[in-house]
């Protein structure tokens, strides 16, 4: 049979950031994706080299506009390590919740996204409404709703009182209400069940093997959540990674539907536990040595390479975004499917070229 | 197990293979693969991650013509990282899975960390003076 060459992107209805697919089919099924980016590679590793450690944490918060926050809090631990010191518990404590609003709101974003490309536009207003409750809470308590630059080397820049507590577990029931009405259409609704169950069916062992991280690992079965290394305060909080055996397109969908009730109930956890004190030790002297600094981000691990040699400047600064931990998959996951399945399909390993652009 | 728990050996470039099929086989997974440009060499750190429990090995190559078989056959998620060194590192990395050319990414300057290194960076006479 002849084969075609469909290019996809990088400007495409469903993607928000450009990445280029060549789709070569035949008839109407994909039987190979080749994926290129680069398209706004921003050299911001390079960048380490100018800016001083502490001064870098803008840099890595600017990472991603959906992670930025777990960006600064990855780059923070890691530069922490080498110096050292230890954030003070109630900055652990700060961070988690910061850490797990991010979450939800980028999961609240990406159901937006896929109801958008299965063609639920109620759904996808809906979904955004109630991303924007968690907007107006980072608002309310860092000053930014994209970059929140609440986070610095030994600990935070602010500090959340009794009132502002009080005020998001209000906010939490609320939003797990609306969660909940929104998350049962994703979940029950006949038409997204056809759309996206047995599509794309990733097997665990493939899975583990291409490298997946985050949502499109757990769910293809594999419970590994960089959470349970127990950074921050989640060695003191109690979660378990939510998983599915299924594998496809679906299953990946309702993994992020259900870790939005589980970081709910993390930042009830942690405004319960928090303790008093502190939110940030003096910083002195510069960093020294080489470590690995890792974090659950919504889309999965993270992987901050920071190597130091006693200057103010690090002497090298390497990000490993979950998304290009999951390019493979979507590459394998591609091979064989519908044409029409594509964007559906681009959009359950939630991309964000952002990141991968760093 | 805690947030740090990870080990880092420098080993022989012709140990590359063999170490990374003996991860594979210990049933890792292949967390990153690392360039780091040096004054004439280039590191390359391969990091695995099992029961995030993690693994680092580094081989050093000069940074002139440097070279690296592909560990794209063990592990075959590693053709992105490869491409990507080969991309901004200039690193050959010979037998990659899938091969982009230098297509890979798109940059202005052709291997903007390769070749003869353009100006001195951390870790040299000034930084330290900093």
């Amino acid at each position: 049979m002849p084969r075609t060459i469909i290019p996809f992107g990088p400007q495409h209805p469903v993607l928000p950031e450009p990445v280029h697919l060549d789709l070569v089919v035949e008839d109407e099924k994909v039987v190979e994706a080749r994926p290129s980016v680069g398209f706004v590679h921003r050299g911001l590793e390079k960048l380490v080299e100018k800016k001083d450690f502490g001064e870098f944490v803008y840099i890595a918060e600017r990472i991603c506009g959906i992670c930025s926050f777990i960006h600064s809090q990855t780059y923070c631990q890691g530069i922490e390590t080498l110096l050292g010191l230890k954030a003070p518990p109630r900055a652990q404590y700060l961070r988690t919740i910061w850490g797990e609003f991010s979450r939800i709101h980028s999961h609240l974003l990406w159901l937006g996204l896929m109801a958008d490309a299965v063609g639920f536009e109620s759904l996808f207003m809906h979904s955004w409404r109630v991303r924007e409750r968690i907007l107006d809470l980072i608002e309310a308590t860092t000053g930014g709703r994209v970059i929140f630059g609440a986070c610095k080397v030994g600990g935070v820049r602010r500090d959340i009182g009794a009132e502002a507590a009080r005020h998001i577990l209000a906010e939490m029931d609320g939003i797990e209400q609306d969660a909940r009405d929104i998350t049962r259409v994703f979940l029950g609704d006949s038409s997204i069940k056809v759309r996206l169950s047995g599509v794309g069916v990733l097997a665990r062992q493939d899975a583990y093997d291409l490298g997946c991280v985050g949502p499109t690992l757990r769910a293809s079965g594999v419970a590994q959540d960089l959470r349970r290394l127990g950074y921050a305060a989640y060695g003191e909080l109690q979660f378990q990674p939510v998983t599915r055996a299924e594998g496809d397109a679906f299953a990946r969908c309702a993994v992020r539907c259900d870790e939005i009730f589980q970081s709910i109930d993390l930042v009830r956890q942690a405004l319960a536990k928090i303790p008093a004190g502190e939110i940030a030790v003096k910083v002195a002297g510069n960093p020294k040595g080489e470590v690995i600094a890792r974090a659950e981000q919504p889309r999965g691990e993270v992987t901050y390479l920071l190597k130091a040699n006693g200057t103010k400047h690090l002497q090298r600064f390497r990000v490993r975004t979950p998304t290009f931990a999951n390019l493979p998959a979507m590459i394998r996951l591609l091979q064989g499917c519908d044409l029409a399945d594509v964007p559906a399909l681009v959009l359950t390993i939630d991309p964000c070229i952002s990141c991968t652009e760093r | 197990m805690t947030p740090n728990d990870q080990t880092l050996e420098v080993i022989p470039l012709a140990a590359l293979l063999d170490r990374t099929r003996a991860m594979r086989e210990q049933g890792c997974r292949l967390v990153q693969i690392c360039a780091t440009r040096l004054s004439d060499e280039v590191e390359l750190t391969y990091s695995f991650d099992r029961e995030y429990r993690m693994s680092s090995f580094r081989v050093v190559v000069p940074a002139a013509e440097a070279s690296v078989p592909s560990v794209s056959g063990i592990f075959w998620c590693a053709f992105l990282y490869e491409n990507e060194i080969h991309d901004l590192f200039h690193v050959e990395v010979s037998g990659m899975a899938v091969d982009f050319h230098g297509r890979f990414y798109k940059t202005a300057v052709k291997y903007p960390f390769g070749g003869v290194k353009p100006t001195a960076v951390a870790g040299s006479a000034s930084a330290a003076n900093d």
